[in-house]
Order: C-alpha cells, then sequence, then structure tokens
C-alpha cells in the first residue's frame, strides 16, 4: 500500500529526514543518511573557505539524484539574515525548498516566532517552498500555515537536547488542526521518541543530534528508519484504548 | 586591487566575478556568489565586473541541521 509524503505535488518516499552535521567527516555522513533510508537531508549555508579551497564538498558525498537537499537558515537570529540565506541557497540552484529558522536565543535555540512568521510570508511570496522551524504552539503552527508555510516543523525539544517529545498534547492539538504536513523537528534522543512522534499523526520527523551523536550513527540511522515505519503503521493500525484493569487475551471458556 | 572577500581583505588580478571564481578554482555549480549585498546569478558572473572595495561573498553548503 502506498503511503509516501506528497507536498505541494513534490512525493517523499521515506518520512524521516535527516541533517547532515556533526558527523565525523563525509564518509560517515554519507553511510548514516544511506542507512536512515532518508530522502531529504538538510544542509547549511556557508561561507567557502577561501584558504583551504582544495577541501572536499559535503554535496560530493549526497548524491543529488538519491537525495533532495533542504537548506536551512541554521544561525539566523533576525528576518534579514533569514531571508538573505534563503535567497543564497536557492541561487545555488540545489532546491527551492527551505527550512526555515530565526532562532530567538543562544541557550536554547528556540525560534524567535515572530520573525518567523514575517520570513514565512515573505518568502512564500518569492515562491519558496518554506518548511518554518517552530514552537510546539498551536496558534503558531495556524499562523504559519495561512502565511503559505508548505508545511509546519514543531520542535519535540530543543535542538540537540535529546529531550524527547516534550508536549504530545501540544503536537497532538497542531496535528488535528493543520491543513498542511506537520514534521517533529528537533530534540528527539532514540528511536521510541521518533515512533511516538509518528504514533500522534506526524507526517514525518526530521532530526540530526540523535543519530551524529549516537556512538555507533550508522546502526541509530538504522533505528530510526525503523522507529518512522513503526510508528507509522501504528498510527494507521489505530491503537488499542487504554484502560485501568486488565482484560483476558485466553478464552474462559473450555477450561477445566 | 583590494576587494572585501568572505569578510576578508582580498588582493585579486580579476577584473569580473567569473575570473575572480576561476582565480579561487572554486567550482561555479556548487557556489552562490553576493556582490555589495546583492546575488548575483549565475550567468551574470560573465558580465558582473568588481572594483576596488567590492565586497564578495561566496558561499557553499556544509553540513548542518
Amino acid at each position: 500500500m502506498q503511503d509516501n509524503l506528497v507536498i505541494k505535488g513534490i512525493e517523499f518516499r521515506s518520512r524521516l529526514w535527516v541533517g547532515t552535521g556533526k558527523y565525523k567527516n563525509f564518509e560517515e555522513t554519507a553511510r548514516a543518511i544511506e542507512a536512515s533510508g532518508a530522502d531529504v537531508v538538510t544542509v547549511a549555508v556557508r561561507r567557502v573557505n577561501i584558504t583551504d579551497r582544495k577541501s572536499e564538498n559535503l554535496l560530493d558525498f549526497v548524491d543529488q539524484k538519491k537525495y533532495k537537499i533542504l537548506p536551512n537558515t541554521a544561525g539566523c537570529y533576525n528576518v534579514e539574515d533569514a531571508l538573505r540565506y534563503s535567497r543564497l541557497a536557492r541561487e545555488s540552484g540545489v532546491s527551492d525548498m527551505v527550512k526555515l529558522e530565526v532562532i530567538g536565543d543562544e541557550r536554547t535555540l528556540f525560534p524567535d516566532t515572530i520573525g518567523l512568521l514575517k520570513a514565512t510570508e515573505i518568502l512564500a511570496k518569492e515562491g519558496f517552498m518554506v518548511f518554518p522551524y517552530t514552537n510546539d504552539d498551536p496558534i503558531m503552527a495556524k499562523r504559519l500555515e495561512d502565511a503559505g508555510a508548505v508545511a509546519v516543523m514543531p520542535l519535540a525539544a530543543p535542538i540537540g537536547s535529546g529531550l524527547g517529545i516534550r508536549n504530545p498534547y501540544n503536537l497532538k492539538i497542531i496535528l488535528e488542526a493543520a491543513k498542511v504536513p506537520v514534521i517533529v523537528d528537533a530534540g528527539v534522543g532514540t528511536a521510541s521518541d521518533v515512533a511516538i512522534a509518528m504514533e500522534l499523526g506526524s507526517d514525518a520527523v526530521l532530526l540530526n543530534t540523535a543519530i551524529a551523536g549516537a556512538k555507533d550513527p550508522i546502526m541509530m540511522a538504522s533505528a530510526m528508519k525503523h522507529a518512522v515505519i513503526a510508528g507509522r503503521l501504528a498510527y494507521k493500525a489505530g491503537r488499542i484504548g487504554r484502560k485501568l484493569y486488565a482484560t483476558a487475551s485466553s478464552p474462559i471458556e473450555g477450561m477445566l | 586591487m583590494k576587494i572585501m572577500l568572505n569578510g576578508e581583505d582580498y588582493e585579486t588580478e580579476a577584473s569580473t566575478l567569473r575570473q575572480l571564481l576561476d582565480e579561487l578554482h572554486v567550482a561555479v555549480e556548487r557556489v552562490a556568489v553576493e556582490l555589495n549585498l546583492t546575488i548575483v546569478r549565475r550567468a551574470d558572473h560573465d558580465s558582473t565586473y568588481i572594483k576596488e572595495n567590492d565586497a564578495v561573498e561566496i558561499i557553499h553548503f556544509v553540513g548542518g541541521g
């Protein structure tokens, strides 16, 4: 049964999206994203190193026939910078998509949602496919959708924290109200966190540190791949209700 | 000629953006270029002249989440 995520006519083979940061080297990056089964990988926009021009390029290790590139605006603390990075990313020619981050605070890396909303509005009008990284705030998710976001990406917990799904109830409300796909982004620590996000009905999960920071990133990438599939199937299968007391699985009839 | 390249002083022989990228051995298809805060499309690199004290930014993609 075909169950691919489709956004604006683009089909995504996997509901696990992964970052490319914090790996030991590009070989490890390539092996981890391969093991994760992801078809979307995020990248950051930075200055070319002018003094070390022979250094390898990330895109030499990420086959663009296999993966969709999702540039981010990580490190941008105001609307102007986020717009500048987005436009530069698009000019480089790999993608019209942008994972839009307007960060509000260095310690938490929580989004500045006021700036995020403004930037989303502007970039959507310029024809970008905007994927805003936002808080687990149902009202803001709705506002971003109205501003032209093609999906919303609420955080599970602070970026890189590994705290997991801290507010499943807010995520549930976001999911119920959203007319665009909801991709849980940031803060998951391990496979069960990913499964919970998917069981809630999330359309996809985006993560980086949980794989890159694991003792064995390749094995964790594989675990995440299976967690997304398991969580999605469980969501679609429909879980049983929670009851306080037992219900026997074996019949009483025929007992001695 | 002295320009600002990626935030640092840089001495170049180039007179167009394209020549600058060639001088730097930068793979054009992997980067985006800004001249004095305005993006210059790849197709216009050849015809875009740089002058003393211009600010040029060349970006590419690195690992990120």
